[in-house]
């Protein structure tokens, strides 16, 4: 049987052909504004390269913020359920995953099967996502890629206050006036977000293994950070980035979508109190 | 060559005023106080517990030099001298490297100290919209705090966060508030939370073809009600008073009122003669004036001892 699994996120489209336990193909691409049209551009695009047509695929389920968007998929899955279902195949002996992507973070507490047993996400702030490496990158003037590989140079350990993307750009820019070395400070954005990453983590409770997917588990100089704050050994799987697309391509091999689990929505702690 | 013309929309004009009725050699204690917040700085003097001097300025990157700053604004339409201050206080984000300050204090007590010299004495909650931070303040008939709440973590709901919104869609910071009612019909407000996340939904609403005037006032909403989340947590009780450089935004500040049920005060001096005299009321002053009327008390208890040079 042949299936495909679509995740359609904020930032990128993923997508896995699969025929039993046997990748086809797979191809990732920008969401863009114009989701359905980069979702079907980038389907036919792997089904060409694989060889395959529309029509020799028996299923295809798509997860994702915007899996509503895609219209030739059978069903959809949360991106949750997909994250779970992912892991699992690739590292059976996970039992946390953290998937860290553009726009939101989630943290799944999964069972042997691959079944959700408990998950929180925070996707109301920019801390502790994606973004805010990217803006971080962009204040600290060096890429992305760049700013994983310098974390990892950085010889002393600074402590950084801001929790907001906002402000934590302008403390970035006070640090480079300071002429602080750029490792020192890409280290220093890195623990800020691991900490934050780590302390929603806590809420569902860090089981090891734990497992970091999504667009930051490539990040090398994070996952680093994350590995001493949370002072666990941190597994990131092949192709992370292809986790959700995978756990879709997974349901729609074994004809399972939906999961009932209650999520808990993280809402920012940002409010302190006093008596005058 | 051709000229580049950028324009920064963030940017707000900065502000001095001098008090013609008061001659300041005939005062007995004179004494400053001098905010210095995340974006601006006000330098506050008052003669005898009278509004003398202000300057309102743009806090620069370093506290010291945006105190100097703010200082030799206030100064600069007067003949006196910063040696002829009897007692400096410094307050705000910035109030330990205010270096003329023999003294800091909390932006949480000046504000409300502040509040209750410039609203009156029924003051009983403060909202300071400041410019990295928003606190909300209970307070007594003497200006003192009972009790805040404060959020200092996200820019979501302070000034920083509508700098930003300002710059995202190109209109001056001060004009969004008077576009924002230039609409037909109210928007639904800007659901993120964050301001990150906001400038992507501010991004997609443009793309959509969604009036700018009304993404303003979705933008404006947002905030009321991010703001709104504070109050109540704190418990809002009337008389009630937005001071800050967001309390300057009518349309955050009319849209908060429509979702409290509360109407603020209206921005004028609690002093028949501030009023009769056309004083300027500066919602930014509070904390600074604040900070000055603890410096005249301190000095009057004699808690405090005059720093005067000359």
């Amino acid at each position: 049987m042949i299936v495909a699994g679509i995740d359609i996120g904020g930032k990128n489209v993923h997508i896995v052909v699969k025929k039993d336990g046997q990748i086809l193909g797979k191809i990732t691409g920008p969401t863009g504004i114009k989701k359905a049209e980069a979702v079907e551009q980038l389907y036919d695009e792997v089904l060409k390269k694989a060889g395959l047509s529309r029509k020799d695929i028996e299923r295809v389920v798509a997860t994702g913020s915007a899996a509503k968007r895609v219209a030739f998929a059978n069903d959809a899955i949360t991106d949750v359920a997909a994250d779970a279902r992912g892991v699992i195949k690739l590292i059976p002996s996970a039992r946390t995953v953290i998937d860290v992507g553009a726009e939101e973070g989630r943290f799944i507490k999964v069972s042997p099967e691959g079944k959700v047993l408990d998950f929180a996400i925070n996707e109301k702030c920019a801390a502790g996502t994606g973004t805010f490496v990217e803006a971080m990158a962009r204040a600290l003037e060096v890429s992305v890629d760049e700013m994983s590989k310098i974390t990892l140079q950085s010889t002393q350990t600074l402590s950084t206050n801001a929790q907001c993307a906002v402000f934590g750009e302008s403390e970035v820019i006070s640090l480079i006036h300071q002429k602080t070395p750029k490792p020192d400070i890409a280290r220093a954005v890195m623990n800020a977000i691991a900490g934050r990453i780590a302390s929603v983590a806590r809420i569902v409770g860090l089981e090891k293994d734990v497992v970091m997917v999504g667009g930051m588990a490539r990040n090398a100089g994070f996952v680093d950070s994350l590995k001493k704050n949370t002072k666990m050994d941190v597994l990131v799987p092949e192709d992370p980035d292809y986790i959700g697309a995978l756990g879709a391509a997974e349901a729609a091999a074994a004809g399972i979508y939906t999961e009932e689990v209650k999520a808990k929505v993280v809402e920012g702690e940002t409010d302190s109190e006093g008596k005058g | 060559m051709a000229e580049v013309k950028t324009q920064e929309f963030w940017r707000w004009p900065e502000t001095n005023w001098v008090n013609p009725d008061i001659n300041w050699k005939q005062g007995r204690v004179i004494t400053a106080g001098v905010d210095v917040g995340s974006v601006s700085t006000q330098a506050v003097i008052m003669v005898d517990g009278e509004l003398y001097a202000y300057g309102n300025t743009r806090t620069g990157s370093d506290s010291p030099n945006s105190a100097r700053k703010g200082m030799e604004f206030a100064l600069e339409k007067s003949d006196i001298k910063i040696d002829n201050i009897d007692y400096c206080i410094g307050t705000g984000y910035g109030r330990v490297n205010v270096p003329m300050a023999q003294q800091s204090i909390t932006e949480i007590s000046c504000h409300a100290r502040g509040a209750n010299f410039m609203y009156g004495p029924e003051v009983r909650t403060v909202m300071d919209m400041g410019g990295q931070d928003c606190k909300a303040i209970n307070l007594d008939e003497r200006g003192k705090v009972l009790n805040f709440m404060m959020n200092d973590k996200c820019a979501a709901g302070t000034g920083r966060g509508m700098e930003v919104f300002a710059d995202l869609i190109r209109v001056p910071v001060w004009e969004i508030g008077p576009r924002s009612f230039q609409i037909s019909k109210e928007p639904p407000m800007i659901s993120s939370t964050c301001v990150v996340f906001a400038k992507s939904e501010v991004v997609g609403l443009l793309e959509s073809g969604m009036p700018e005037n009304e993404i303003m006032a979705a933008y404006c909403s947002a905030m009321a009600h991010r703001i709104m989340e504070l109050l109540n947590r704190l418990g809002v009780r009337e008389k009630f008073v937005i001071t800050g450089g967001i309390a300057k935004n009518e349309g955050v500040v009319k849209r908060l009122e429509k979702e409290l049920g509360i109407k603020t005060a209206e921005c004028v001096w609690y002093k028949k003669e501030y009023i009769d005299r056309k004083y300027p009321f500066d919602t930014q002053l509070a904390g600074g004036i604040g900070a000055a009327l603890f410096g005249q008390a301190l000095l009057k208890m004699g808690k405090a001892k005059s720093a005067r040079i000359f």
